[in-house]
């Protein structure tokens, strides 16, 4: 029994690492990150270019995050021990666009700069600035492509949609609705998955965005219609559980899957042909700026600016495929392996 | 003669009357009427209730939604969908019918896939060696969680709960959240993948992980049925000290049972693997409580010590069920989670009244 007992612990250490903090002085600039989960690599890679950004410029970086996509209350309770520790500023990707909104409003009454990355508060003024992706640009080209590679075929396509959880954040909404516009569907209220009534919808699904989830999500989709041929996914993990099971009903390269994020497997299952194109994302990007804004506003008060004709600053968004489509900018899952993140 | 249970609620004076012929110090069986009988009927056999629950749902699923619920192919899909919570449910199960609860099963699962990933295809160890290393990951997961248990005095809730914690940032900590995708698996460690592969019979399609989900509930079933080691279980969960007083060394039935269902979540971990076709540390999130709705819809009891080990096999089947059947009508995700809901409240009934019986 003793055995078992060390090899437990032995276990648990062959795993865990000791960690480092590093000494900083005591004058320097404090500013936080809030993301919604440890669990997405995505934000994982973003905590990564946070820090690093952070560590160049001298700035004490305090981190916390949500325990899983859709926990406000954490994120709540990380921006208020953030304000009581003097930051200057905090970046945060809400994980409720609505539910953040007072927590941040009494940061910024507290004289802190408050930059949402990713995803944009509702509504999205209520916060000093956001670094984010154009998701609804992000499905607007991944839409596109499918409606070029499917060519005449795309009037009869059979489509399935497989979103992220049911609360209907932005971010799951955006991509999807954006895709469905790019395809040439009518999305009625943009913010609203699920109210069209194109017959070519065959039906959405929500996963978590794991494989898992991609995976049972598309089953269920390919049991109402074994036809389907066009695959929404919200990120690249789901995709690839959808591959599975597109696998499994033995409609191998019969179906078209398209993504977003531009995470490295992504991208190698671009090049695999598991999926056929995605918007790739600059994660690293949006937190380098962000610890950027943070000094500039601590040492001048200036605050940043947003990209003309949008309510946020756009931090980019580039469609990657082996199978370009004409009119439509893309670089090959070749280039787009030496950028992507994770 | 005097009796100082005299006057206490519940007791009858049998002690008293034991030397006379009076008719109430009978058993009676009787005169309960039909719904006593029933009553009775499912406490002798408590996985009738999700048996029954489980025929209607298909029947009516099979109304409701069609034909396209209600084919070979569809019923095999749901076996294999619910593949993984079901070996999760055998683990919970073993350790609920010792009046425990085990909140760490997920993510003692997906860290032992993480480990078996990350041994077999970041640093190239044959992948033999890496699942068993994995298992004995799990095992040893399963072991702290019983020493906490029985050593420690950690009520199991708050033992798991914090193992679940700690078991859960070590697996980001180790993947960096990070997916090992299918085909690195395929070029380093198609074993890995094994329980994915499947094959065709009669309409229907059988993965290998359906077979493991069938074959982990008939060794269980025969260990707790046919051995002297499952009686113990049942004994301590029942009555933890009668079954001291008994002269069951009951720490030690204690520390194997959680040790052996860290080895089943390892397991169930192999087969998650082939279930979603890569290594994912974000999969199976909420697989802890998955599990234990269906161990407590398949009628095994809360308060331990009852409940068949194939009733979670059931209860694991119906929320598949349920799932397929709405997701199949197009039902949105919310009324998926509402009626999974009512299915645990109503299970629960059901227990506390059949186990009114023995009041």
């Amino acid at each position: 029994m003793k055995t078992a007992f060390v090899g437990a612990i032995s276990c648990a250490l062959l795993s865990t690492v000791a960690l480092t903090v590093p000494a900083y002085a005591t004058d320097a600039i404090t500013a936080c990150l809030v993301t919604k989960t440890d669990v997405n690599p995505f934000f994982v890679k973003m905590k990564e270019g946070a820090t690093a950004k952070a560590k160049e410029l001298g700035i004490r970086l305090m981190t916390f995050a949500g325990k899983q996509d859709g926990d406000a209350d954490t994120q709540i309770a990380a921006i208020e021990s953030c304000i009581g520790s003097g930051a200057k500023g905090i970046l945060l990707t809400p994980n409720d666009s609505s539910a953040l909104v007072p927590v941040i409003t009494k940061a910024r009454e507290a004289g802190l700069l408050t930059i949402m990355l990713d995803t944009p508060l509702d509504p999205a003024n209520a916060a000093d600035a956001t670094f984010a992706t154009d998701n609804f640009k992000a499905g607007e080209l991944i839409g596109k492509w499918a409606a070029g590679k499917l060519g005449p075929e795309a009037k009869n396509a059979r489509i399935a949609l497989l979103n992220l959880n049911p609360q209907q954040i932005t971010v799951d909404y955006m991509r999807n609705q954006g895709f469905l516009k790019g395809f040439g569907i009518d999305i009625k209220n943009p913010t609203r998955i699920g109210d069209e009534d194109d017959p070519r919808i065959v039906g959405n699904a929500v996963t978590n965005a794991n494989e898992e989830g991609g995976r049972s999500g598309m089953e269920s989709l390919l049991q109402i219609d074994p036809d389907i041929n066009l695959v929404y996914t919200i990120n690249e993990p789901t995709a690839a559980g959808a591959y599975e099971a597109i696998k499994a009903a033995g409609r191998q390269g019969k179906v078209t899957v398209v993504s977003v994020d531009g995470g490295c497997p992504g991208v190698a299952n671009i090049k695999e042909g598991v999926i056929g194109a995605t918007s790739m994302q600059f994660p690293l990007l949006m937190a380098s700026m962000g610890v950027e804004a943070i000094k500039t506003f601590a040492e001048t008060g200036k605050k940043p600016e947003v990209t003309p004709g949008l309510d946020f600053f756009n931090t980019g968004v580039e469609l990657i495929t082996d199978q370009p489509v004409d009119g439509l900018p893309s670089i090959t899952s070749e280039e787009g392996l030496k950028k992507c993140w994770g | 003669m005097a009796d100082k249970f005299d006057g206490l609620p519940g007791y009858s004076g049998e002690a008293a009357l034991s030397d006379t012929d009076a008719p109430h110090a009978r058993f009676d069986i009787d005169n309960v009427g039909p719904l006593g009988r029933v009553q009775r009927f499912l406490h002798a056999f408590p996985t009738m209730v999700p048996l029954i629950v489980l025929a209607l749902s298909v029947v009516g699923f099979g109304l409701f939604a069609g034909s396209k619920f209600f084919s070979p192919y569809n019923m095999s899909l749901i076996v294999q969908q619910v593949s993984i919570i079901g070996v999760l449910a055998v683990a919970q199960s073993l350790i609920i019918l010792t009046a425990g609860i085990d909140l760490s099963v997920a993510a003692t699962m997906v860290l032992s896939s993480v480990i078996a990933g990350h041994l077999a295809v970041r640093l190239g160890i044959n992948a033999p060696v890496s699942l068993l290393i994995s298992f004995a990951c799990g095992t040893a997961i399963g072991f702290l969680n019983g020493f906490l248990v029985t050593r420690i005095r950690l009520p199991p809730f708050i033992a798991t709960l914090g193992t679940w914690n700690v078991f859960y940032a070590l697996n980001l900590y180790v993947s960096g959240a990070q997916s090992i995708r299918g085909a690195e698996i395929d070029a380093a460690a198609p074993m890995l993948k094994f329980f994915g592969e499947n094959f065709s019979l009669f309409g229907t399609q059988i993965s290998y992980g359906s077979l493991l989900l069938v074959l982990v509930f008939g060794i269980l079933w025969y260990a707790l049925t046919k051995t002297a080691w499952g009686r113990h279980v049942y004994a301590v969960g029942d009555d933890r000290e009668a079954a001291e007083l008994a002269g069951i060394r009951t720490d030690r039935v204690l520390i194997s049972v959680y040790a052996v269902a860290g080895l089943i979540c390892a397991i169930a971990g192999w087969s998650a693997i082939g279930r979603v076709g890569a290594v994912s540390p974000t999969s199976f999130f909420e697989g802890n409580l998955q599990s234990i709705t269906a161990v407590v819809i398949g009628g095994i009891s809360l308060f331990g010590g009852r409940g068949s080990i194939l009733g979670p096999l059931i209860g694991a089947l119906i929320v598949g069920v349920f799932q397929s059947g709405l997701r199949i009508a197009g039902v949105d995700v919310l009324w998926q989670l509402f009626a999974i809901g009512w299915l645990i409240i109503i299970a629960v009934s059901v227990d506390q009244w059949i186990r009114r019986i023995s009041a």
